[in-house]
């Protein structure tokens, strides 16, 4: 059967074989580089597109629909347009920091995209502390936030970022809690060794309900990280004007933008790894032929249609609901989120100890 | 209550004031300088409680102008009218916004369209216009070239 | 501007919200000191679409100034328009006739629950949630539907005349309104699982820009914003014109004298609009729907005073006349200019956010304020 795994393999033995050992791996990394700013390319259309084709759905419109069939290529007419629009510098601004600010938001993104196991053996880096890795890079987002906003030298751009900040130093806590939970019962941090744990079952079913709620805090947390409603307080469209981005234009702008829904996809990914198994097929214990005709399904379907069940999760919470207020966000945060999951932490902890999953 | 016994009660507080006919509410004339002391008795006089003032306007009657104060009791449903004559060269009268707080604005907008100063006013400044506008527009002798158009 | 600011600290932020901004609605310039987060001070700054209305309608006849009025409040025109046309037949006298009357306080209501409705949307667009807002307009663009058909126009009828309307109703009109009484009540409940039962928009909303009773009085609020804090100030009510004193209707009020409750009171008032057009739909009267009026108006000397109540409050047009074709002075009160007064007061000690709710809660319309 044709697979990502079976394509990988080829084209690393026949690089092995043709040029020496350090070409290869140096041919092998381009390419893995150009896979990676394609992928990107591909997601933020796709994602845009599906954003307004979700919010069309939920506000009963029809969303793009003209350029293409169905509007398909409406995205990409946009990314044409951001393309060709003036890159505008303001004149207080700090320019280094400035123009630096987006390119930070997108290697963070680009980064984070090297753990993940898109399909059975295809990853690109499967580091032993791959969900470390994730946490800590993911930290960094918030400097290219902070810097877009303080190198604007504007009001709003500052307290949009200050609200940023805050925001994610503070669920970045409970996101990681709620993620250690699943390193506690798969006693690993690497993601292949933790997607390889649910192969009887995926954690969310196996992990009864402190993995439910884990998973409940995980979601809440990743949305606030990632700025978007109902915590989208940085940018705050209604308070704020664009928050931390209001003086961004042209292609620096839509490198900002394209970083927002890479966050997304990439904090889906991981939650579709950790708690829905990320590529391995929906297995029940040892019911062996219904996991054969699960295992016929692709596991990069498999990968991608959890993400994007998850996407759309996400997408929706923005359509339907209003934003917070800081105080109340952070008190969300500080008050109960954060205490529930450590709490949660332990009750997994005497689960893993003792056994008690499936 | 009827005007009539409104009547009674305002011509208690104040002997100087006089009525005019006509319309549906009474209308009380006073002088500038009574009037600051006669707006604290409006509001606190037991059986007027003149609480509610909704309409501030100013007049321009060529010769002079009027500021026309309408008034209501949320608690008697009662309206009276106060009006007081102002010099049009300097009109000047006490500000009453500190004790209806919405006076605040609609003296603004007065001073802006009519240039009436109120004495004691916490921000007196131009409202709409912008604060190097000469002139008070809506006067009846304002001549703007290029603003207005005559019909 | 920053230099005017006399209470500015050390370490204080001055902002300016508008005169483009999404959550102003229009051309408001509101000069906010902030502290952190935390608002210390809120500065008006009007005149961006002030046209002098006023001064304008001085050179314009009784019958041509009622369409300037349009362009106040532009989402109660008819009601704006209503109030000009009361006010001159006060100073003719005309008897307005009954069939008239009836599809004038139709129209009103009608305009009202459109307002309303824009405000729904708004309102939730300005905390963050867009989608209330296509909902809020599926409804809307019935109405709009109704008043193309009889009035001519979407947004500014100028349907009202003195002595009556312009034109007589379409003959679709009782069919259509029906049909948006059922639409209605058949989303009604939508309003409430999108907005009002969110947690947080209820966290939102609760305890948020706080005007107790004798604030509202004294700085002169009118409309929902009163009547949010439990004054009882409608117009319809207290001063019934044209049908109100027959029709039944409650006059909405509500004590918690927050955001919330001017929120929930705006909703409630829609269905007492819906309950007034219910019992008025099928007994319009036959009969003129204008009265007979000399081509030129000609007012006597005296002052005249009318009033009613539009979507954001009291309206009042008093017209000073000296007894020719043309107003002396008049002076329009609108509702928009005194609860805004009140907006420093109310957003004092919030935060950004609790500014953006309560200026949403005051469904401030700036044409109406700046006139």
């Amino acid at each position: 059967m044709l697979s990502f795994h079976s394509i990988t393999d080829s084209i690393d033995s026949w690089l092995n074989h043709t040029f020496s050992p350090t070409v290869a791996l140096l041919l092998e990394c381009t390419i893995v580089a150009i896979a990676a700013i394609a992928l990107f390319a591909t997601l933020g259309l796709v994602l845009v597109l599906m954003e307004r084709k979700v919010a069309a759905f939920m506000q009963i419109r029809m969303g793009p629909n003209r350029v293409g069939p169905k509007g398909m290529f409406q995205s990409l007419a946009d990314t044409i347009k951001l393309v060709m629009k003036e890159g505008l510098t303001p004149d207080g601004a700090d320019k280094f920091l400035f123009n630096l600010a987006p390119f930070i938001v997108m290697i963070v993104a680009m980064l984070l995209l090297a753990p993940i196991g898109f399909a059975s053996g295809f990853q690109i880096w499967d580091i032993n502390i791959g969900v470390l890795y994730i946490s800590a890079i993911s930290s960094i987002s918030v400097i290219g936030i902070l810097m877009a906003g303080w190198a604007s030298n504007n009001k709003y751009s500052l307290l949009g970022a200050m609200r940023s900040g805050a925001q994610i130093v503070s669920y970045e806590l409970s996101a990681g809690l709620s993620i250690l939970s699943i390193v506690v019962l798969s006693g690993s941090l690497q993601l292949s060794d933790i997607v390889g744990a649910q192969s009887n079952g995926w954690w969310i079913f196996k992990g009864h309900i402190p993995v439910i709620i884990s998973f409940v805090i995980f979601i809440i947390a990743v949305t606030a990280e990632t700025n978007r409603a109902p915590f989208d307080l940085a940018e705050a469209e209604s308070e704020l004007t664009a928050g931390f981005h209001t003086e961004y234009s042209g292609m620096k702008f839509a490198l900002i933008f394209l970083a927002e829904y890479i966050n997304i996809f990439i904090v889906c990914a991981i939650g579709a790894t950790l708690f829905f198994g990320g590529w391995m097929p929906l297995h029940i214990g040892n019911w062996q032929s219904f996991n054969h005709i699960m295992d016929y399904i692709p596991s990069s379907l498999w990968f991608f249609g959890k993400t994007f069940f998850l996407i759309f999760v996400i997408m929706w919470f923005r359509w339907t609901f209003p934003r917070l207020r800081i105080d109340q966000l952070l008190q969300l945060e500080w008050k109960y989120l954060l205490p529930i999951s450590m709490v949660n932490l332990l009750l997994v902890t005497v689960m893993a100890i003792m056994g008690w999953y499936f | 209550m009827t005007n009539e016994e409104l009547k009674i009660i305002i011509s208690g507080i104040e002997t100087t004031a006089t009525f005019e006919e006509g319309g549906e509410w009474i209308n009380v004339i006073i002088g500038a300088d009574q009037w600051k002391d006669f707006a604290q008795k409006l509001r606190n006089t037991q059986g007027l409680d003149l609480d509610y003032l909704f309409c501030v306007t100013c007049v321009d009657w060529k010769t002079h102008l009027t500021m026309v104060y309408h008034f209501t009791s949320t608690i008697h449903r009662h309206t009276i009218v106060v009006k007081i004559k102002l010099d049009r060269s300097e009109p000047a009268i006490e500000t009453v916004s500190d004790i209806w707080r919405t006076a605040e604005l609609h003296e603004r907008e007065a001073y802006d369209l009519f240039g009436v100063s109120f004495i004691n006013h916490p921000d007196l400044r131009r409202l709409f216009l912008t604060d190097d506008w000469v002139g008070w527009p809506l006067r009846k002798d304002y001549e703007d070239p290029i603003n207005m158009i005559k019909l | 501007m920053i230099e005017e600011i006399g209470t500015t600290a050390e370490g204080d932020l001055v902002i300016n919200i508008g005169p483009q901004h999404p959550a102003t609605h229009g051309v408001l310039h509101l000069v906010v000191t902030l502290n952190g987060e935390t608002i210390k001070k809120i500065e008006p700054h009007l005149g961006y679409i002030h046209r002098s209305i006023e001064k304008m309608c001085e050179s314009l006849s009784y019958r041509q100034f009622i369409y300037v009025t349009s362009r106040m409040d532009y989402l109660s025109s008819h009601i704006n328009n209503h109030a000009c046309a009361m006010c001159v037949e006060k100073g003719l006298q005309i008897e307005v006739p009954p069939r008239a009357q009836v599809i004038r306080v139709l129209m009103d209501e009608l305009t009202r629950i459109a307002s309303h409705e824009l405000w729904w949307g708004a309102m939730a667009m300005d905390l963050g949630a867009f989608t209330p807002f296509f909902h809020a307009f599926r409804e809307r663009e019935t109405i709009n539907d109704i008043m193309e058909e009889t009035c001519g126009a979407r947004l500014t009828m100028n349907y009202m005349v003195p002595g009556g309307v312009m034109a007589d109703l379409h003959p679709n009109f009782q069919k259509r309104v029906k049909d948006f009484i059922a639409l209605y009540k058949s989303k009604i409940s939508e309003y409430d699982e999108l907005v009002t039962g969110n947690i947080i928009f209820q966290g939102r909303m609760k305890d948020v820009g706080f005007l107790s009773k004798e604030d509202a009085i004294s700085y002169g609020c009118t409309g929902p914003i009163a009547r949010g804090s439990g004054v009882s100030c409608d117009i319809r009510k207290l001063y019934p014109y044209e049908v109100y004193g027959q029709v039944e209707f409650d006059e909405v009020l509500e004590t918690r004298c927050d955001s919330f409750g001017r929120y929930l009171i705006r909703l409630r008032e829609m269905q007492q609009s819906i309950r007034i057009i219910e019992q008025l739909i099928d007994n319009i009267p036959g009969g003129d729907f204008q009265a007979k009026t000399k081509a030129v108006l000609k007012l006597p000397k005296g002052e005249f005073y009318a009033r009613a109540e539009t979507a954001r409050g009291e309206l009042g047009v008093y017209i000073i006349s000296e007894g020719g074709t043309t107003p002396y002075r008049i002076k329009f009160r609108s509702p928009g200019f005194s609860n805004l007064s009140a907006l420093d007061h109310m957003a004092r000690g919030g935060k950004i956010g609790d500014l953006v709710a309560t200026m949403g809660t005051l469904d401030l319309v700036i044409p109406d304020i700046d006139r």
